[in-house]
């Protein structure tokens, strides 16, 4: 190693200069993290906000993004563990599609109750990844086939069973209130206070574990600056959605979190700590990084795979009962058209790699937020579907530009 | 370290054959504590059927395997492991992608309940690193894929003593590194031997075999040539024991040969 990382390193431990320089020596070296979809974000923000500020830049459009926001992330946060092996699945969109018209069958046409209508959604993604998990890791099928298979078998099977009528509504107040309402003003900043309270103590604690056992911590001001960032940023966020947004205050009035953000969160919260802080989440990335030293180091890959594919589907399917609570309906496209194609963007977009081994839950709400404001903002501007198609598509393909990118400049330079 | 009296592992009429291919004869071998045993042969000698079979990869089809004077049965690597034996491949296996603590620990992570435990991972890692005194890492926090090869091949053997082994086999540990990385790698070699371990050293290079070797075991198409102490053997005739299977009175008997 050059003497030149050995100096960063060292500083990196000791000043708060020190941990800017060795972040944007990391940064140089390719190891990029989720850069370009902060900075993609606020060009974003920025630009739709000069363009259009009457109707991009306010409160009720900004919760409305956030709604059209959460199924695309929670496809994305589950193929985030399938990207992770160096897998894919095509198939997530379907999954979402064919859980939420079984959802809906169960809710609607049998008149079950909705906790039993959810389990069986959720069983019934666990059994698609399951299904997916096994061809490929068992028989070794390779998962871009075995998953393009699927997204062809599953909208048969969606038209299975919606069956004739074409679309069926679903009418479950719970289910609808999930993406149609929200938390009190007070219970949201109860809310902003435990995730702020939380991220502090985790950071603090955590640090001060590290001190006592003799190992090198982050500079207590970065620390700090971390908490205040996260607090700024929930904060102003929390602002601007607690203000009332109904154009008619007197008829209904619309303020508070919507409802889907405290969920979002914890699942956010929930998946980052299975994929950091356990040795399956480790093993995950083992995989990616080199299937035959896990081997050699005994971990059973074909558990691992089976696992994230369950996973992968499974989350899809929770966005499938976001998708019915949103258009209060499911019918044969629910979880079609470019869902999959927006939700692998998304990832792709936070820095979660397609080559494998390198990503993280909060990639796909980051890419999912960007992927959001441009489906939100072009529409504002102009009402061609053409243009939306084509500015889609470039961002996608400057996302994975910039990912194959990094990895040969980490490669150059040694970083992953 | 001349005195160690009986072998940690000691192979005795070792045979394996792959369908009609017989790649191990009849093969012996002895591996003491606290000694270095370089195992050379030339490409198809059979060294990594060999040592294959002693880490469990391969079984052997007949001889004896005796670990610390216990007849043993390995028959997977898991076996071999729970032994106290540990192979450093020559790819060493490691995930780029990860730090040199999680690589050190892949596979055997330590949790409290399901948490991993960060912490006691990275000063177990420090204090491996600092016993086998290893200074050539900056941060145990470091990506593997930043690290040069000597470093990697660090890394790969503190992994492999981290677990209390007795026997640590190296396949061309040196292969791929420069001057100075192999004068790094050959002595943490020794230290491993000084910190009383078996240490089996696979290595083409006879400069690298007499720096570290206390023994040298000789392959010669699939028969154990000779196995002597390093210091009564000259660089001379370990290469003739390596490409013609004697060296004088060393070595397999002439006849012998002829019949094979």
């Amino acid at each position: 190693m050059s003497v030149l990382t050995e100096e960063i390193v060292e500083e990196q431990q000791s000043s708060l200069r020190g941990a800017l320089t060795g972040y944007l020596a990391r940064v140089r070296g390719g190891d990029i993290g989720g850069l370009p979809a902060v900075l993609g974000l606020l060009a974003l923000v920025v630009f739709f906000t000069v363009m259009r500020p009457d109707t991009f830049a306010t409160a009720f459009n900004f919760a409305n993004l956030l709604n059209q926001s959460a199924s695309i992330i929670f496809i994305a946060m589950g193929l985030v563990f399938v990207l992770l092996l160096g897998q894919i699945d095509l198939s997530a969109g379907f999954a979402a599609g064919t859980s939420a018209a079984v959802m809906a069958v169960m809710l609607t046409q049998q008149g079950r109750p909705w906790p039993i209508a959810v389990v069986v959604c959720l069983a019934t993604g666990a059994v698609i990844g399951l299904t997916i998990g096994g061809l490929v890791a068992r028989l070794g099928v390779p998962s871009f086939v075995v998953t393009l298979a699927y997204f062809l078998g599953l909208q048969g099977v969606m038209l299975y069973v919606i069956g004739e009528g074409g679309t069926i509504p679903v009418r479950d107040s719970t289910i609808l209130k999930i993406m149609n309402s929200n938390l009190a003003p007070a219970l949201g900043w109860l809310l902003v206070a435990i995730v702020i309270a939380g991220y502090a103590w985790v950071t603090l604690s955590s640090a001060r574990n590290r001190r006592r056992a003799g190992l090198p911590v982050q500079p207590v001001a970065a620390q700090l600056f971390k908490i205040g960032a996260l607090a700024v940023l929930v904060i102003v966020a929390t602002l601007l959605l607690n203000q009332e947004r109904s154009r008619n205050p007197e008829i209904t009035s619309l303020k508070g979190l919507p409802i889907i953000v405290p969920i979002a969160v914890v699942f956010l919260v929930a998946l980052t700590f299975v994929l950091n802080r356990t040795a399956f989440g480790r093993h995950i990335y083992a995989i990616g990084g080199n299937e035959e030293a896990a081997r050699r180091a005994g971990i059973s890959i074909d558990r691992v795979k089976i696992t994230c594919f369950v996973i992968c589907s499974t989350m899809a399917a929770i966005a499938g009962i976001l998708f019915a609570s949103r258009d209060q309906s499911v019918s044969p496209t629910t979880g079609g058209s470019t869902t999959l194609l927006l939700a692998v963007g998304a990832a792709v977009i936070g820095g979660t790699s397609l080559f494998g081994g390198k990503g993280r839950i909060r990639d796909a709400v980051l890419g999912g937020l960007v992927v959001a404001v441009i489906a939100n903002g072009l529409p504002l501007i102009t009402s061609r579907s053409a243009v939306q198609f084509i500015v889609t598509a470039l961002v996608l393909l400057f996302a994975a530009a910039v990912d194959a990118l990094s990895r040969r400049r980490a490669a150059a330079t040694g970083h992953v | 370290m001349t005195d160690s009296s009986s072998p940690l592992l000691r192979l005795r009429g070792i045979n394996k054959s792959f369908g009609a291919v017989h790649v191990l004869k009849d093969v012996d071998l002895d591996v003491y504590a606290g000694e270095v045993t370089a195992l050379v042969g030339d490409n198809g000698a059979g060294k990594s059927t060999l040592i294959k079979g002693i880490a469990g990869s391969h079984t052997f089809d007949s001889g004896s395997y005796v670990f610390e004077g216990r007849e043993v049965h390995v028959h997977h690597p898991r076996d071999a492991n729970a032994l106290g034996i540990e192979v450093v491949y020559q790819d060493l296996a490691l995930c780029d992608n990860l730090d040199v603590v999680h690589n050190m620990f892949l596979g055997r992570e330590l949790a409290g309940g399901i948490v991993l435990d960060e912490t006691t991972m990275e000063q177990r890692a420090n204090e491996t690193l600092r016993g086998l005194s290893v200074r050539t890492l900056a941060s145990v926090r470091m990506q593997v894929a930043s690290l040069s090869g000597g470093q990697r091949q660090t890394v790969a053997i503190a992994r492999a003593v981290l677990w209390n082994s007795k026997l640590v086999i190296l396949d061309e540990p040196t292969a791929a590194l420069g001057v100075a990385q192999t004068e790094q790698v050959l002595a943490l070699v020794r230290r491993l031997a000084e910190a009383g371990l078996a240490v089996i050293f696979i290595s083409h290079n006879m400069t690298d075999v007499f720096e570290v070797a206390d023994r040298i075991a000789t392959l010669y198409l699939g028969r154990m040539a000779a196995q002597v102490r390093a210091d009564e053997v000259s660089h001379t005739q370990v290469v003739e024991l390596i490409t013609a299977g004697r060296s004088g009175e060393l070595g397999l008997a002439p006849n012998k040969e002829t019949v094979a």
